[in-house]
């Protein structure tokens, strides 16, 4: 194997020498670094790696997620392992998916300025702007399916100068889709009511008495849907 | 970068994709699976495992890694801990901020009692948040709990606990219906009709999903529940022991700042251990899919209070773990992937099994692949892979399926410039999955009186290798179950006896006797993966 690439990193503004195929958490790492704060599943879904960095030399203020987003020569680090968001408390059962709801609970959307930082902020590419939109106007399946991939890592929210924590508003939106808009799975309906009344126990009571070896056949000789 | 040899290999690839688009690829028999177990899977490796020589598995063989933290050195002996004045005082203390916890939480807190939840990172950072290809239930008209039962029952080797499994399979559509009902999104046709699809040893198609983010909108929809529901969540808290009273039942723990170090005693009527499983543990060398927290904390809490373990020593290895790029080693590829479609293909690009065995003999018949066939791909770190022909979702379900149905694997793969609706990804098997766990009976409890544990923790539901979806189902019956129980047992205590910490010093003399004292810190908490 050829001798490792090295490029040089700035960690909150410390310089130090990593190889260059590191992500900034195993760059971290490898530099030292023990987290307790700043990582949670290592492979993109937590959000809990949120960063914020520049390469020296250029303008722009990238973002990333720590465990997904390989080290350049010349990064400047920082992590944002916690920031100050809202997070409204409702009662599911009792709310309604009407515009009226996002008035109540997250007014500060239609404070929105159209300035699209959220979505260049996001390390997911999502249209984060646009799904404010969506719920400012009360369209909450569009803005449950827009933001689906969101990870809560809330760097939106970090750069947002109207103060919106878009993470909430879409988790809202979902979870009013996933509730009341989405339409009822009617055989899930049929089969809880089913086991409720009883009507699968005997099957499984003789599946239980079954001694192992005629399980062995039974699992063998099975149809396999195609 | 890819190298010029998978580069080549690639080109076998795409040259026999079209005669592999509808192949029938042949099933194994039960012998010829028992035999590539025995050959190829880690479990099988003596050199992996040792014995326990104290505690209520003494004499039983478990992952090192694992033995040595279970045999390991208590984090409270020679501490100053105040019993007699408890910094937090609950009905049901619950440990651990994952998919079952969280659950467990709601339920106890819908009947009434004061919980208090404690998770060493943040509610959330849990393995459920990174499920990602599905939860089984059989809730469509040609299936039945009953055929859910004989499926997992064949793939756990008929070890299943009968009455665990029970539970699991009749609550599964129940299950499916609350996550719903509190907003879950899975996809679904136009008229409401789940999208299901197999998994690997099914033998319906009872795999409900959420894209390929199942994990993360169930785990996100029960934090967001927890937190309107203004259950007490203490984070970045790391429980690391258990607190028993003096009649030896369990009645709280003592917890950890995890960055100041401060200790806490929390008493409690009942506690829930939620904490997960052991892939940071790197049983064997292997890379994990888990999140940075998965470190068995639990277990080693619970088995020194004196509650047993069952099928510790089984581990599931994910077959599909990234091989290549570097950068996310080791991360889950999920088995929708094969459920679509793509077929596992060698150096050469001929299909060498069909993907969709249990995940115990197609991870096996990987390792087969490589280490004695010399058919794997070599990758730069010094490894190989064999290739999951992604293009072929595509070509069977029509373009844009990837994106629709796994979103989250093609920008995990595009992050480093690898498209994997146009080329393949090489695989190889990850450590994903505790089998075993603490021993429990059907109401959740545990051997040691008022000490309940729910999820990966758990021993016994999926006997001794679990099928793909039945964990995420199982973090949520059996963590509903446990927070409804131990909600149950509190209100029956009416005032929690003296606390003691008298099982941690007994546990000490026996270390002592065996010659075993001064192993390493336990629980582990976290990896440390500082370069040293």
């Amino acid at each position: 194997m050829s001798e490792e690439k090295m490029v040089n990193i700035f960690i909150m503004g410390k310089k130090y020498e990593v190889p260059a195929s590191l992500t900034i958490m195993t760059a971290m790492e490898y530099a030292g670094y023990k987290y307790v704060r700043g990582c949670g599943c290592r492979n993109g879904f937590c959000g809990a790696c949120a960063t914020v960095y520049r390469i020296k030399g250029e303008f722009e203020l990238k973002t990333g997620l720590a465990c997904q987003t390989q080290v350049q020569e010349g990064m400047y680090i920082s992590q944002i392992p916690s920031f100050p968001t809202k997070k409204a408390e409702y009662d599911i059962n009792e709310v309604s998916p009407d515009q009226q709801v996002m008035m109540s609970l997250y007014p500060e959307i239609y404070s929105c300025i159209g300035c699209n930082a959220c979505t260049n902020a996001c390390p997911q590419k999502l249209p984060v702007m646009q799904y404010i939109a969506y719920a400012q106007r009360g369209d909450f399946k569009a803005c449950a399916n827009a933001s689906f991939d969101c990870v809560a890592c809330g760097l939106c929210s970090v750069r947002c100068p109207a103060g919106i924590t878009h993470p909430q508003v879409g988790e809202l939106a979902r979870r009013l889709n996933g509730k009341y808009i989405a339409p009822e799975s009617k055989h899930l309906t049929k089969r809880v009511d089913e086991i409720v009344k009883g009507e699968h126990e005997e099957m499984i009571e003789k599946l239980m008495q079954t001694p192992i070896e005629e399980l062995k056949n039974l699992y063998n000789t099975r149809d396999i849907e195609k | 970068m890819l190298t010029n040899e998978m580069l080549e290999s690639i080109k076998k690839v795409e040259a026999t994709r079209d005669e592999r688009m509808h192949a029938e690829l042949r099933k194994m028999t039960a012998e010829e699976k028992e035999a590539i177990l025995n050959a190829f899977h880690p479990d099988y490796k003596d050199e992996g495992f040792e014995v326990l020589q104290v505690g209520p598995n003494k004499g039983e063989k478990v992952p090192t890694e694992l033995c040595h933290l279970l045999q390991g050195t208590s984090r409270v002996l020679g501490k100053d801990i105040d019993l007699e004045n408890p910094d937090y005082d609950t009905d049901v203390l619950i440990i651990g901020g994952g998919g079952a916890g969280s659950s467990a939480a709601i339920e106890a807190d819908e009947a009434g009692c004061k919980v208090m939840l404690v998770t060493k990172l943040r509610i959330g950072d849990a393995n459920t948040m990174m499920a990602e290809g599905g939860i089984q239930a059989a809730d469509k008209e040609n299936d039945s709990p009953a055929q859910h039962y004989i499926d997992a029952m064949g793939g756990g080797h008929f070890c299943n606990k009968p009455e665990l499994l029970r539970k699991l399979v009749c609550d599964a559509p129940i299950a499916i219906k609350w996550l719903n009902e509190l907003g879950v999104m899975f996809d679904k046709e136009e008229d409401g009709t789940m999208v299901t699809t197999h998994g690997g040893g099914t033998s319906r198609k009872r795999m409900h999903a959420c894209k390929d983010y199942s994990g993360a909108e169930i785990m996100r929809t029960l934090r967001d529940e927890v937190w309107n529901r203004k259950i007490p969540v203490i984070d970045y808290t790391a429980a690391i022991e258990l607190i028993k009273d003096d009649k030896g039942a369990v009645a709280g723990a003592v917890l950890q700042n995890m960055e100041t170090g401060e200790l806490y005693v929390a008493r409690a009527k009942t506690v829930i251990i939620a904490t997960g499983g052991a892939g940071r543990l790197h049983y064997q060398g292997f890379p994990t899919s888990n999140h940075y927290g998965a470190t068995a904390d639990g277990l080693v809490l619970a088995y020194r209070a004196g509650a047993p373990l069952l099928y510790a020593d089984t581990i599931q290895y994910h077959p599909t773990g990234v091989a290549y790029p570097s950068q996310i080693f080791g991360a889950l590829v999920t088995e929708k992937v094969r459920s679509l479609g793509a077929l596992l293909v060698n150096i050469d690009g001929v299909a060498f099994m069909n993907p969709l065995e249990t995940r115990d003999v197609t991870a096996s018949t990987i390792i087969r692949e490589c280490k004695e066939r010399g058919k794997g791909v070599p990758t730069p770190d010094g490894g190989y892979g064999v290739w999951l022909d992604t293009p072929m979702i595509e070509r069977l379900h029509g373009e844009g399926t990837i994106e629709k149905r796994i979103p989250a694997m093609l920008r995990m793969y595009l992050e480093y410039g690898i498209d994997m609706r146009k080329q393949p990804i090489l695989v190889y098997p990850t450590l994903h999955y505790q089998n075993g766990g603490i021993k429990i009976e059907a109401n959740g409890m545990s051997d040691v009186e008022n000490l309940f544990v729910a999820g990966e923790a758990v021993g016994g539901i999926h006997g001794r290798n679990r099928l793909m979806g039945n964990s995420l189902l199982d973090v949520i019956v059996f963590g509903r179950n446990a927070g409804k129980n131990a909600a149950a047992k509190a209100k029956t205590i009416d005032t929690v006896g003296k606390l003691t910490l008298s099982h941690v010093d007994s546990f000490e003399k026996e270390l002592e006797g065996a010659g075993l004292a001064g192993g390493e810190l336990s629980p582990k908490l976290l990896p440390d993966y500082t370069r040293k």
